[in-house]
């Protein structure tokens, strides 16, 4: 089974790249964007054939490796 | 006294570390990262260096590696570790100092000298250091040092500051933080100081001909203060 997971900054993180994509989107004509955030996109194919069993370990990975939780929080996304 | 040097791949400053170490008296042994064992040692160093290509978030692999459970329990049980650079974005990784070390404020690789003022002497790296500020040299991308406000907090009333960035004269300011961290953090400790994360490195600078002196200042001191 496949499941996703989306890694964003906190509110409160600076995010200069995100910043820096603005500005370039700014420059390139789209003026109505107020902020862009930067994050990152996991898929994590796994043997686990349970639903619940596979989220609660891929919330564990999240935990222990793919998110830094002082400055990141993570979205598990339910498997189809 | 003797020193042990972590090597991981992508390692780079390990070599220089060793170099360093070995001219101010610490019989060095270099580890390798899939090592269990930590051999006997005073120090144990994590270097410098893009550990795993920096993938996922610098130092975050490198933090899970075998020898690191070994260097996390040597830390633990009053153990000196110092992390430079890459070295500390592991230590960081690990959760043995607080915090977290961010892209640079500006997005530049920035390698440059810096000065750095030291903010606690009341620990084994710096005691009897007679300098104030130290010059040493940066070389990251990495480096922006960030934490809670909680963490912050936490931070100033143990005194775990251990370096800020400043001028030649000690003046810690905005204008003098090369990379956007907060309250010009470039080294913390942990609680109970035997974990030193810096992101300087001493090792670059000493050798007058070649940089400062400055580390050369901060090598015979340490191992002066562990004897």
């Amino acid at each position: 089974m496949k499941i996703s997971v989306i890694i964003t900054l906190k509110k409160d993180v600076l995010d200069p790249q995100g910043k820096v994509i603005h500005q370039t989107l700014d420059g390139m004509g789209f003026e109505d964007v107020n902020e862009v955030r930067q994050g990152k996109y996991f898929e994590i194919d796994t043997k686990e054939t349970d639903n619940d069993k596979a989220k609660a370990k891929v919330e564990e990975m999240c935990k222990k490796l793919l998110a830094n939780l002082v400055i990141e929080n993570y979205k598990i996304i339910d498997p189809k | 006294m003797k020193s042990s040097v972590i090597t991981f791949p992508g390692s780079n400053c390990d070599r220089d570390m060793d170099v360093a170490l070995k001219k101010f008296g610490f019989r060095n042994k270099m580890v390798w990262h899939a090592d269990a064992e930590l051999p006997k040692s005073d120090l144990v160093v994590l270097p410098g260096g893009f550990s795993y290509g920096d993938y996922l978030r610098c130092g975050s692999m490198a933090s899970k590696s075998k020898i690191m459970q070994s260097v996390i329990n040597f830390a633990n049980s009053g153990g000196m570790v110092m992390g430079i650079c890459n070295g500390f974005q592991i230590l960081v990784e690990t959760g043995l100092v607080p915090g977290v070390l961010l892209r640079n404020k500006y997005l530049e690789f920035i390698c440059k000298n810096v000065f750095v003022k030291i903010n606690d002497k009341k620990n084994k790296y710096f005691k009897n250091l007679d300098n104030e500020v130290l010059e040493f040299h940066v070389a990251h991308n990495e480096g922006n040092y960030f934490c809670t406000n909680d963490q912050l907090k936490e931070i100033e009333d143990n005194n775990q500051i251990a370096i800020n960035y400043c001028d030649e004269n000690g003046k810690i300011e905005d204008q003098f933080n090369p990379n956007g961290s907060i309250k010009n953090i470039a080294g913390i400790f942990n609680k109970e100081k035997n974990v030193l994360g810096m992101m300087p490195h001493p090792e670059r600078m000493i050798d007058t001909s070649l940089s400062g002196e400055d580390g050369s200042l901060f090598f015979k001191t340490l191992i002066n203060n562990l004897k």
